[in-house]
């Protein structure tokens, strides 16, 4: 048996350490450890509440406006006010743009080179995969990039700029539009679906999306397409049983309704019913297990038997799957429900699969959106003076469900706690010694004789679209 | 004699990541396709795991020529001057260590966003991780890099302050930096270039005529001035942010919410960015170059000189009081 770090960890939004065993060709054990901490839960406290909408969307780069939803949704939750429908509409647009700019960028930068690497030079899509999605090189770089760039261009008419901006506020969106600025918003809607249908999907997207079984897909594999190549690639590695969990899977609802808030599995079927926790018995922090409302962070680096900056969310005591995968399970999207069969296991092929039925369905829901925009209707009601209390912002960010828990006291932010998608998914162990979702999913891999070194090891890592400056924050 | 195509290592520390996403709006044009060669980058790069330890360990050996060595986010020096709060995963070392093994290695080296310009958002109080940037700490010289450290280019590190940065201005500065064309009296005072230093956020601002009569937003959405009572930074902060568009044609004033000066150190630490702080009424944070007396006196004038159609507007969020035309007549 032998043990292995896998570090540095790219190509993953942020740095990530994988300690591997491999017995005979086989991850026997995993131990995934966030190697970053900011102390963002301390920064942000003592603060003047709505402060935090400058400080909290700089948890992170890419899912900025997510985390700014976050924050404005606990403000809100606290002021009690009902925000502008039009500032509703545009920050559900501009949440849709970066949500579908990460999902690209996941797909084309993050995951595909890896198909390209030299492990693979004897497959017969090789030299497609190459040419197409070689890191930096591949052909499909610049027309993505810039495809992505006209995208976020959604970002400078509806919320200044990207990253890192303070349109997101508790009462709706700060920059108004007029009628020219909505026809250019949807422009760059219809522009960007072109992309998606000639280029991504290759075909129009309510045919991609009458797609509902996995015999349908098999069928749509042979089309003239980057996500068909993936298709191809994934069947012929068995990527549908690689990297599996099995479950429970959490969305806090996306987009005001479009999909459903929910949880899948054995526990319960019902948000209110949950209960969630962060454990830190291998997290290096100090204290106890507690409900965020509660939390404490409390760094102790030097902590015996720890392995991560990072926290273990636990779902009623369970480790849980959170992402596109999750959302469309619990959306009841028919595709996503039948690859993951009737025992419920997620794998690297259904997360991507997920995530390219979310461009479809959101680009097209957004496309809606802009049309409801009533331009002479306010954009955003003001905020109100924050009563002492608890505030909670729950929304789904690209990679999955987001939690604030902001407590105010006498016009302070005296606690703020904050569980990110990929703290849900690459937690480390519990004090119960349950193993994080990544843990479970590498755990068993068959990586044959090149052992951490097998791309396999990284197509798990990658299909879960981890965000590791969240991870931790 | 140097290489003609520049090699370029990219390494993030205490960051969000926001710095490469803004540099990817303009990654293919400005950097592939200028000349520059990806060392490895963690966003953008293949190799992974050992294969960056070895180019790394060419770099510390010599056997490759590191032309930039681009850092984004603060370097953490915490818990203890350890620097554990930031491990470089699977090297052994924190990334404290290696900006340090790193920095005099490079041509030149460059600080990415206001983090690793100055400890940024990290850095804000508390001292969580006990933050800086590369070269600064705050405003003060000295970092994770002495005050006196110079690349060897002979420059000390360039900070392309911003959160984020415009993606011209990292891209701008590099392409500059690989034609040796910004000496040391191009960059400030805290080591930003001037071709965007030398502005203020405030130029050409879409709020300008509402400025020009204190015509002011009440409240966020609005279209007046946000400085007299939002909070607004631009007349104070650098950065020609509104001579550019920010994803298409945004800015953050167009936006509809004010300037947080976001290029200066220190800017982590502003409580109630929302809102002016004020003295009898008058902000405290006017224009720096400005005597106060003549600014009040200005401003005084400007507001009883105000156009219905201006008033009006500053507190709406959308036109309700159109400039007249000119066959209209006069107001």
């Amino acid at each position: 048996m032998t043990r292995v770090l896998v570090g540095p960890f790219n190509r993953v939004e942020g740095d990530l350490e994988v300690a591997l065993e491999v017995e005979g060709g086989i991850v026997t054990d995993a131990e995934v450890s966030t190697s970053l901490y900011r102390g963002f839960e301390q920064i942000l406290k003592g603060r003047v509440p709505l402060d935090a909408l400058v400080i909290a969307p700089r948890i992170c780069g890419i899912c900025s406006v997510s985390q700014s939803m976050a924050a404005a949704a606990a403000l809100r939750d606290l002021m009690g006010i009902t925000p502008a429908a039009n500032g509703v509409l545009c920050a559900k647009i501009a949440h849709a743009a970066e949500n579908l700019a990460d999902h690209l960028t996941h797909f084309y930068l993050f995951f595909m080179p890896d198909f390209a690497r030299d492990a693979y030079q004897r497959r017969a899509w090789f030299g497609d995969v190459q040419s197409r999605f070689k890191a930096i090189d591949g052909k499909a770089m610049e027309p993505v990039l810039s495809a992505r760039s006209q995208l976020m261009q959604i970002m400078g008419l509806l919320a200044g700029k990207w990253p890192h901006s303070l349109a997101f506020q508790p009462g709706g969106t700060t920059q108004g539009l007029d009628m020219g600025g909505r026809v250019r918003l949807a422009n760059i809607l219809s522009s960007f679906r072109r992309f998606l249908e000639t280029t991504v999907l290759g075909t129009d997207l309510p045919t991609f999306l009458s797609i509902s079984s996995r015999r349908e897909l098999d069928g749509y594999a042979g089309t003239n397409s980057d996500f068909a190549c993936f298709i191809r690639v994934a069947q012929d590695l068995g990527l549908d049983q690689t990297g599996e969990f099995s479950g429970p899977f959490l969305s806090y609802g996306a987009y005001d309704g479009l999909f459903a808030a929910g949880v899948s599995g054995d526990a319960a079927t019902s948000l209110d019913m949950t209960v969630i926790t962060e454990d830190v018995s291998h997290a290096w922090m100090s204290g106890n297990t507690l409900e965020p409302s509660q939390g404490e962070t409390q760094p102790d680096a030097f902590k015996e038997g720890a392995y991560s900056w990072a926290k273990a969310p636990r779902l009623n005591g369970q480790s849980a799957e959170v992402g596109a995968l999750a959302r469309q399970i619990i959306a009841k999207d028919p595709l996503l429900i039948d690859l993951v069969g009737p025992s419920k296991k997620s794998s690297v092929f259904a997360r991507i699969v997920a995530r390219m039925v979310e461009l479809a369905k959101v680009v097209m829901a957004a496309q809606d959106w802009a049309q409801q925009i009533e331009l002479k209707q306010p954009f955003c009601v003001p905020s109100v003076p924050l009563p002492d209390g608890l505030g909670i912002g729950l929304v789904e960010a690209a990679r999955g469900s987001l939690g604030h828990w902001m407590v105010v006291r006498d016009g302070k932010i005296q606690r703020y706690q904050i569980i990110a998608p990929t703290t849900w998914n690459f937690s480390p162990r519990d004090g119960g010694g349950q193993l994080g979702p990544l843990e479970q999913a590498l755990n068993g891999l068959d990586v044959g004789a090149l052992g951490a070194k097998s791309p396999m090891v990284q197509h798990v890592v990658r299909s879960f679209d981890p965000c590791m400056v969240c991870t931790a924050h | 004699m140097r290489q003609k195509t520049k090699t370029l290592l990219w390494l993030q520390a205490g960051s969000c990541g926001g710095c490469t996403m803004a540099l990817l709006d303009q990654f293919s044009r400005d950097i592939t396709g200028g000349g520059i060669t990806i060392l490895w980058h963690p966003s953008l790069s293949e190799q992974t795991g050992t294969e960056v330890l070895d180019i790394l360990n060419a770099v510390v050996d010599g056997r490759t020529e590191l032309d930039f060595l681009c850092i984004e986010g603060a370097v953490l020096h915490g818990p203890n001057g350890t620097g554990l709060f930031n491990r470089f995963a699977g090297t052994g070392k924190t990334m404290l260590d290696w900006v340090r093994i790193l920095a005099p290695l490079a041509h030149y080296v460059v600080a990415v966003g206001t983090c690793a310009a100055y400890g940024g958002i990290v850095a804000g109080e508390g001292d969580a991780t006990s933050a800086t940037g590369v070269q600064f700490s705050d405003a003060i010289l000295g970092g994770a890099l002495e005050k006196s450290f110079r690349s060897k280019s002979g420059l000390p590190v360039v900070n392309v302050a911003g959160c984020a940065p415009h993606p011209g201005w990292i891209t701008e500065s590099l392409m500059a930096l690989a034609a040796d064309q910004i000496t040391a009296n191009d960059i400030d005072s805290l080591g930003r270039p001037k071709f965007f230093a030398d502005h203020l956020a405030h130029h050409g601002c879409s709020r300008n005529e509402f400025y020009e009569f204190k015509a002011s937003a009440e409240q966020l959405s609005n279209r007046g001035c946000l400085m007299e009572h939002l909070g607004c930074k631009a007349t104070q902060a650098v950065g020609d942010c509104n001579d550019r568009g920010w994803n298409g044609d945004g800015s953050c004033t167009k936006g509809g919410y004010p300037c947080v000066a976001c290029t200066s150190p220190g800017f982590e630490n502003t409580h109630g960015y929302l809102n002016t702080p004020k003295i009898g009424g008058i902000p405290v944070g006017l224009p720096l170059d400005m005597p106060k007396a003549w600014f009040v006196a200005l401003a005084a004038l400007s507001k009883s000189a105000t156009p219905k159609r201006v008033r009006i507007n500053a507190a709406a969020d959308h036109v309700v009081l159109p400039p007249k035309n000119h066959r209209d007549g006069a107001e």
